[in-house]
């Protein structure tokens, strides 16, 4: 039996990963993977707190937030399309239109 | 159907309401029908309720509310319409000569562009002023004080193209607007002190010690400047010479012989409050005698004919004023009514001389129309007689009734005035009359083109004022004719105070031959100066020209108050624009905005524009929001 706590750790693992990944990378793609990275490891402390209470409530959540997530992801990845249908370019430091 | 009284303000509104709405779709001849109509059918109402009252023989009058209006905390005012013998007199007189004027209108406005906007406004007028007139409480009462302005201003100002008819009835409105302040000041007075806005509670109170002494004062002065507004008096009159801008309907009715005599009629419903104060009424007393001479002497110089009606207007309601203030309610009463005759018929008539010589109003070119309008001239002669108080004519027992009032309660100075005002009244009557209809005819070609009497519509009212001109005196006969014969005297006397002093037999006589000779001494004079030696009047211009220029300048009030008040005001306007308005207020709005854009350009530099800036704020914002969860 694998302890709950050793998921949490993954999940952990993965978010700070993910982090790291969103502020080194310049790719608009790339750093929208990573945030997808971050978003199931919020997924997997759900479940495995989900687990550790013995309850199916963090499984039910879980599944609404893929669902959700495939939501988010098809407008994410259309308006990364038509960004660089536009621009030729999906370098965050080529998008700076708000500089105040 | 006298119990349907509480219908005689509101079937008027209803006309006015239908025809300012719809009257673009109506016919000519319905709107005219429709609106004569509706005060017609108020008339009969009227008709109806005094009859109820006179078969009553008491002074409880009618009663009835028709809902609660504003209710707060220990405060209720209601819409109640009361319709006792003062009331009825005055709707009467409303809806009678109303009438007259309405069917008048059809005949002289026939070719007016706005005729339905014209019969709106009529209608509407009449309906504030019968609310005022049968209003049971002294707000209700403020309704229609207020409205009757409104209208008067529409009115004056109804040929609004013309810049000199809209600035009269701006003119109108803002002169009356400083009298109604004082106005609503002694409405607060009361709520205040009496507790209520019923007109019967506040007559009340007085004498239940209610309000001392000099609080009545007080609120008897300040409702008496409302009043100077309403009803064109010292120092207040300045608006109804300009008022004659507007139409001569409207001149007839609303300047004439009901609107300005509501101040009178306020006067009236209150006598409760006025005689309770000796003071607040000698004030009333002199106000009223001054303005009567003071107008009269201004009547002498004018040119256009409507203005030497409207200065006399204002004299003739000093004589009412002063009637009320020597105690003689019924008196002024009596003289509100017979006036209401005589001085609407002398408008209308000037009106058809107006219409007959295609909208000419300056007597210099009229002259000799006698001939030429044969129905206008003795209906006009008639109303003059009545005005001059000639004996047996209506305004000569009117008159008489307020100075010998004047006379019995030993104010001579006050009688002095107004014998010498009555002969004042006779001359400027008669020199109208001289000029306008005597002598050679100075109309010139163009005019004489228009020359034609006026239409049926227009003489039928004349006539039937000039009857009750003539004899509406009968109802107020002296003393003299025995104890019985004042019936008006009587029937009013039921809600207004009736006069103690007495005077012996032989001292009313010689007050009637006095009030006869000044009317004949005035008629003689102005006979010797515009008919017999008509050069009198220019030698005398000639030999006093400071005099001359001091009455043809109205005394230069207008002046006075366009340096003493208007002036300044301006001055002070503008200084208030230009210190005030530009520094502070714009100073502020403009601050405010640079204070914003500054603010905006310091929170600049944290726009980068750069993702990672933003999701690094983001990330910060999680942790501390994190951290302060945990600890």
């Amino acid at each position: 039996m694998i302890p709950p706590l050793a998921f949490l750790g993954l999940a952990a693992l993965l978010f700070v990963l993910g982090t790291i990944a969103f502020f080194v990378k310049k790719d608009l793609l790339v750093q929208f993977m990573a945030v997808e990275i971050m978003l199931n490891a919020g997924n997997l402390a759900i479940l495995a707190l989900g687990r550790a209470t013995g309850k199916a409530d963090g499984q039910a959540l879980v599944l609404f937030v893929i669902t959700v997530a495939a939501a988010e992801a098809v407008v994410g990845l259309a308006i990364i399309v038509l960004v660089f249908r536009r621009r030729k370019s999906i370098r965050t430091d080529d998008l700076k239109d708000l500089k105040g | 159907m006298a119990d349907l009284f509480w219908l005689i303000p509101l079937v008027p509104g209803a006309g006015a309401f239908v025809l300012l709405l719809f009257g673009r779709r109506m016919s000519r001849r319905w709107i005219g029908l429709q609106a004569s109509l509706a005060v017609l059918i108020s008339f009969v109402l009227s008709t109806a309720g005094l009859v109820r009252l006179v078969q009553a023989r008491s002074g409880t009058g009618l009663t009835r509310t028709l809902l609660s209006w504003i209710v707060s905390g220990s405060f209720s005012t209601s819409i109640t319409f009361r319709f006792d013998e003062l009331a009825a007199v005055m709707a009467l007189v409303v809806t009678g000569v109303g009438f007259l004027i309405h069917v008048y209108s059809a005949g002289y406005m026939a070719d007016d562009k706005a005729y339905d906007r014209y019969f709106g406004f009529l209608n509407l007028f009449t309906f504030f002023m019968l609310v005022l007139v049968l209003a049971g409480d002294i707000v209700l009462m403020f309704v229609g004080w207020e409205g009757v302005g409104l209208c008067s201003y529409l009115l004056i100002g109804f040929w609004f193209d013309r810049p000199a008819a809209a600035k009269a009835g701006m003119k109108a409105f803002v002169v009356n607007r400083i009298g109604d302040a004082a106005f609503i000041i002694a409405i607060l007075l009361l709520l205040t002190a009496v507790g209520s806005s019923s007109l019967s509670a506040i007559n009340a109170a007085p004498a239940a010690a209610l309000l001392s002494p000099a609080l009545v004062t007080l609120i008897a002065i300040l409702l008496f400047v409302g009043a100077t507004g309403k009803s064109a008096q010292i120092p207040l009159y300045v608006w109804l010479p300009d008022a004659m801008e507007g139409p001569t309907p409207v001149s007839a009715l609303i300047h004439a012989a009901t609107m300005v005599t509501s101040g009178v009629y306020m006067v009236c419903r209150l006598s409760g409050l006025y005689a309770a104060s000796a003071a607040a009424s000698s004030v009333v007393a002199w106000i009223g005698a001054v303005t009567a001479v003071f107008a009269a002497t201004m009547a002498f110089v004018q040119n256009d004919i409507k203005r030497v009606l409207a200065y006399s207007t204002i004299s003739q309601i000093g004589y009412m004023f002063l009637g009320c203030g020597v105690g003689a309610y019924a008196a002024g009463l009596f003289h509100l009514v017979t006036h209401a005759f005589f001085k609407s018929l002398l408008f209308l008539a000037a009106g058809s001389v107006i219409h007959a010589l295609g909208g000419e109003q300056d007597m210099r070119r009229m002259g000799g129309l006698r001939k030429s309008l044969p129905a206008t001239f003795p209906v006009f002669l008639v109303g003059a007689l009545a005005i001059s108080g000639v004996p047996f004519l209506s305004g000569f027992f009117s008159k008489d009734a307020i100075l010998r009032s004047a006379f019995a309660g030993g104010r001579y100075v006050l009688y002095a005035l107004g014998l010498a005002g009555a002969v004042m009244t006779a001359f400027y009557m008669f020199r109208l009359i001289y000029r306008t209809f005597y002598g050679e005819p100075k109309a010139g070609p163009a005019p004489e083109r228009h020359l034609h009497e006026s239409p049926r519509t227009m003489t039928v009212p004349l006539v039937v004022l000039a009857v009750f001109s003539a004899f509406a005196g009968f109802a107020g006969l002296p003393v003299l004719f025995g104890d019985r014969a004042n019936i008006f005297g009587r029937f009013a006397g039921r809600v207004l105070r009736p006069v103690t002093h007495h005077l012996a037999p032989s001292t009313e006589v010689v007050l009637v031959l006095a009030a006869t000779l000044s009317a004949l001494l005035g008629i003689g004079l102005a006979f010797v100066f515009y008919r017999r030696s008509p050069a009198i009047p220019e030698r005398l211009v000639r030999r006093f020209p400071r005099a001359y220029r001091l009455l043809a300048g109205k005394y230069y009030v207008d002046e006075a108050y366009e340096a003493a008040i208007i002036r300044p005001l301006v001055r002070g306007s503008e200084q208030v624009y230009r210190h005030f308005d530009l520094k502070v207020v714009d100073g502020a709005l403009n601050g405010s905005a640079a204070a914003a854009g500054l603010a905006g350009r310091g929170l600049n530099v944290l726009q980068s524009g750069l993702l990672r800036d933003y999701a690094l704020a983001f990330l910060l914002g999680a942790i501390l929001f994190v951290g302060f969860l945990l600890i």
